[in-house]
């Protein structure tokens, strides 16, 4: 059984289960930035919290960009369910 | 009313919203489920950006306290090697001074980095060390050398002036 054979909906379970596993990994990295930013900034360093905002970014944009993903590949899924 | 009819394949259906969030069909559910946690996860990932950015624009806007010129003791006061107690910025804030040569003199916060315990001036190994939880911290710079605390101690910058020593700031 090809992977095109299976239905939709797998299809689209394991596409989401994998953009929810990326996301999740990402968001255990912008938990960490976040607690080594404040425990920067209250020791008194300043110098930290500017690349630690960008990465920040970067980590949510990527999250916004798999959300994107698992949104088209939700469409699809529903469409595909509601034409059979 | 169009997010009570959202048309999942760009308006093919026009099944309610609400009856596509909660499907009688096991497998739907479990798909619906992991769709909304995603969601969730991607609004916590922006959460923890607004986060980020807030500290930036603390740190960047951040001004440092203006401290009082506090005399603090006599130079000659205390002995090569002995220690005296006093309060610094403000009553509540209690530090330690050490003369550590004939010169020389260091004095820190008190208060250990790691869970506020007041820390003493170890001369036999000449550190100073927190009792609670064996943290030790270098007499030079109050740098951690052991234990829990992850943070130096600040400094109070101490100043000769005339007979005096005042206590003119605190570092980090």
């Amino acid at each position: 059984m090809s992977t095109n054979d299976r239905p939709p909906q797998n299809r689209g379970l394991t596409a989401i289960a994998g953009a929810m596993s990326l996301i999740a990994v990402l968001l255990i990295v912008q938990i960490w930035l976040l607690s080594a930013a404040l425990e920067s900034f209250l020791s008194g360093n300043r110098r930290s919290a500017l690349p630690a905002a960008i990465f920040s970014g970067v980590m949510f944009l990527i999250c916004l960009g798999l959300y994107a993903f698992v949104d088209r590949v939700d469409s699809e899924v529903r469409s595909s369910s509601n034409g059979r | 009313m169009n997010w009570l009819r959202r048309g999942s394949s760009g308006g093919t259906t026009s099944e309610p919203l609400w009856k596509e969030e909660f499907s009688v069909r096991t497998a739907d559910e479990r798909y619906v489920t992991r769709r909304q946690l995603t969601k969730f996860l991607v609004l916590t990932s922006l959460g923890m950006f607004v986060g980020n950015i807030w500290i930036l624009i603390r740190s960047l806007f951040y001004k440092s306290p203006a401290y009082p010129q506090q005399p603090v003791a006599q130079l000659g006061e205390i002995p090569v090697g002995g220690v005296k107690l006093f309060s610094y910025p403000t009553k509540d804030n209690h530090c330690i001074m050490i003369r550590t040569g004939e010169d020389e003199y260091v004095s820190y916060s008190q208060k250990c980095t790691h869970l506020s315990c007041a820390v003493y001036y170890s001369q036999a190994d000449n550190r100073l060390e927190c009792p609670c939880h064996k943290g030790f911290f270098s007499i030079k710079d109050g740098a951690v050398l052991q234990g829990p605390p992850s943070r130096p101690l600040p400094r109070i910058v101490l100043e000769a002036r005339g007979e005096q020593l005042v206590a003119i700031g605190v570092k980090g």
